[in-house]
């Protein structure tokens, strides 16, 4: 490998990492922006997500040591547990707002936030102890196919999480572009309650934001599984800080900020991974997110000003 | 006009609290169907209030507020919207980062699946020419009179019976200002009944049947807008005719 094959390859496994963070970000964005809440609940629903995606995966007899699948199979095999897990995790993602954010509505302050953390505790500790703190293998249902480009090797399994990403957040503007509901999203975001005098519903709304998120975090992390080939309760914590950098990075509230920011943060992590040391990662990513907050607090494509009509 | 007995919209010893302090005060309006009746009164006096509570973002303590015969206090905004009630908001509050028509789509988002809102964004286009050479812009980038536009735009696209405007004319230029009220007479003429505060109260006297007056909370005048133009006190207090001493 020449070393424009190292960074060939560090690239693709940074894309990689960039799609699931996005997919992560954007439950981040698309709740702040509605509630202007910072939902540390959605660290663990991820991991709640990839567990779903094991589970479900056991249940299409797909389980660790099975022979990989193809054609046919696969693509049901793998659109089937990504609907399930995306699904479960959305219900979830709901469940936590009507449980525990929903009675603090009109409560002031950092109340519902630190809400948030204790339900990202309650998620970590239920499957601590339900499931146990040893890491679960993930299954490989996908061929181990793989294309040389130069040096660089291209997996079957990154361009998987490519292209669920890219069709994910392609659904996803489309739908906050082009519905009913999405425009009453983007009107709820800019003005709650000039949102409500034109008959939104807003409680509909945030419902919606938080299955939105919820759903895309549940692939994001069956994305991680099949991409690292294992999980564990704790995987919530370190993709989630990641991701929520990514979206304070492009801009909380934006969700084409929340993709950018997402490949940016994968890309730092695998670059910078190369260029110093794997160890480094986190100091780089979160000396971004020091930067970033002093220097543009708004992110890269957030508003400088706000609200103002 | 095929006139309908009883009143659209009314107010009966409505009282409204924020916390301990009390707005309303024992207020009753009656809002005949087809009128324009404008609601005056200085700053902090409860007529935003009377907006809010109109639109169901502020509740009455006691007392009810009924629209077509029907007490709606206890019902969410949605379903007053739905039911035929329309803001044009204090400061037109437009979805800045939408585009105009966006803006005009969100006034029709209670009406059903599949209403033909073409017609009715035809009909904006009608009264506001300019409202449609700009329906592709982001609305925060208009001036304040076009925003004012797409406001009552946005408001006539959830095809109301009423239509409560807080302050239209509020940081408009003269000229918009005589614009605007003539679109509102204009609309008025075809059947919709508008409820308006306004602190510009030559102007709103000026096409008003009638008009409240609200001090600290309570109705202190009511009547016919030509009477209430020849009253004195409304003179001295709402249109600046205060006797100036001649300077030697």
């Amino acid at each position: 490998m020449t070393t424009a094959d190292v960074y060939l390859q560090q690239c693709i496994n940074g894309l990689s990492l960039g799609a699931m963070y996005a997919l992560l970000a954007l439950g981040f964005t698309l709740v702040y922006g509605i509630l202007e809440l910072i939902n540390f609940a959605h660290f663990n629903v991820f991991m709640v997500g990839s567990f779903v995606g094991l589970g479900t995966l056991s249940l299409f007899g797909v389980v660790p040591g099975a022979a990989s699948l193809s054609g046919f199979m696969l693509a049901a095999v793998l659109l089937g547990t990504l609907l399930v897990t995306m699904v479960t995790s959305g219900a979830l993602g709901v469940a936590i707002e009507r449980i525990a954010l929903r009675p603090l509505r009109d409560v002031r302050g950092p109340a519902a936030m630190i809400t948030t953390i204790g339900v990202s505790y309650v998620l970590f500790n239920l499957v601590l102890l339900v499931l146990g703190a040893d890491s679960k293998n993930f299954p490989t249902p996908l061929p181990s196919v793989s294309f040389a480009i130069g040096g660089a090797v291209l997996r079957l399994r990154e361009i998987l999480i490519w292209a669920v990403s890219l069709v994910l957040m392609g659904l996803l503007t489309w739908f906050v572009q082009f519905t009913r509901m999405g425009r009453a999203m983007r009107a709820t975001a800019q003005d709650p309650e000039a949102a409500r005098m034109m008959g939104v519903e807003v409680d509909r709304v945030i419902i919606m934001a938080f299955f939105l998120g919820s759903a895309l975090a549940g692939a994001g992390g069956l994305m991680f599984g099949l991409y690292y080939n294992f999980t564990s309760y704790i995987i919530g914590f370190t993709a989630g800080l990641r991701a929520f950098t990514a979206a304070v990075l492009g801009g909380i509230g934006n969700v084409p900020g929340a993709m950018l920011g997402g490949l940016i943060i994968g890309l730092v992590e695998a670059m910078g991974g190369q260029l110093i040391s794997a160890s480094w990662a986190d100091v780089i990513i979160f000396s971004i997110l020091v930067l970033v907050l002093v220097f543009r607090p708004s992110g890269l494509l957030g508003r400088v000003a706000p609200n103002k009509s | 006009m095929q006139r309908e007995a009883g009143e659209l919209l009314e107010f009966r010893d409505v009282n409204t609290h924020y916390g301990d302090l009390h707005v309303l005060k024992n207020v009753n309006y009656a809002i005949g169907r087809g009128e324009i009746v404008a609601l005056l009164g200085g700053n902090a006096c409860g007529k935003s209030t009377t907006m809010k509570t109109i639109m169901g973002v502020v509740r009455p303590t006691t007392g009810s507020v009924l629209f077509d015969g029907a007490a709606i206090e206890r019902l969410p905004t949605a379903e007053r919207v739905r039911r035929g009630i329309a803001p044009v908001l204090e400061a037109r509050r437009l979805f800045p980062r939408m585009t105009v028509l966006e803006n005009l789509e969100m006034g029709a988002y209670t009406r059903k699946r599949g209403a033909d809102l073409a017609a009715d964004l035809d009909r904006v286009y009608e009264l506001f020419p300019r409202v449609k050479e700009r329906r592709t812009q982001l609305a925060g980038t208009l001036s304040g009179g076009e925003q004012q536009m797409v406001a009552i735009g946005r408001a006539l696209m959830a095809h109301p019976r009423l239509i409560c405007m807080d302050e239209p004319s509020m940081g408009l230029s003269p000229l918009y200002v005589e614009q605007v009220f003539d679109i509102i007479q204009q609309i008025n003429r075809q059947g919709t009944t508008i409820f308006m505060v306004e602190q510009n109260a030559a102007m709103a006297l000026s096409i008003a049947h009638r008009a409240y007056v609200l001090q600290t909370g309570q109705v202190v005048l009511s009547g016919g807008a030509a009477e209430l133009r020849e009253n004195p006190a409304i003179r001295e207090a709402y249109l600046g005719e205060l006797q100036v001493a001649p300077t030697a």
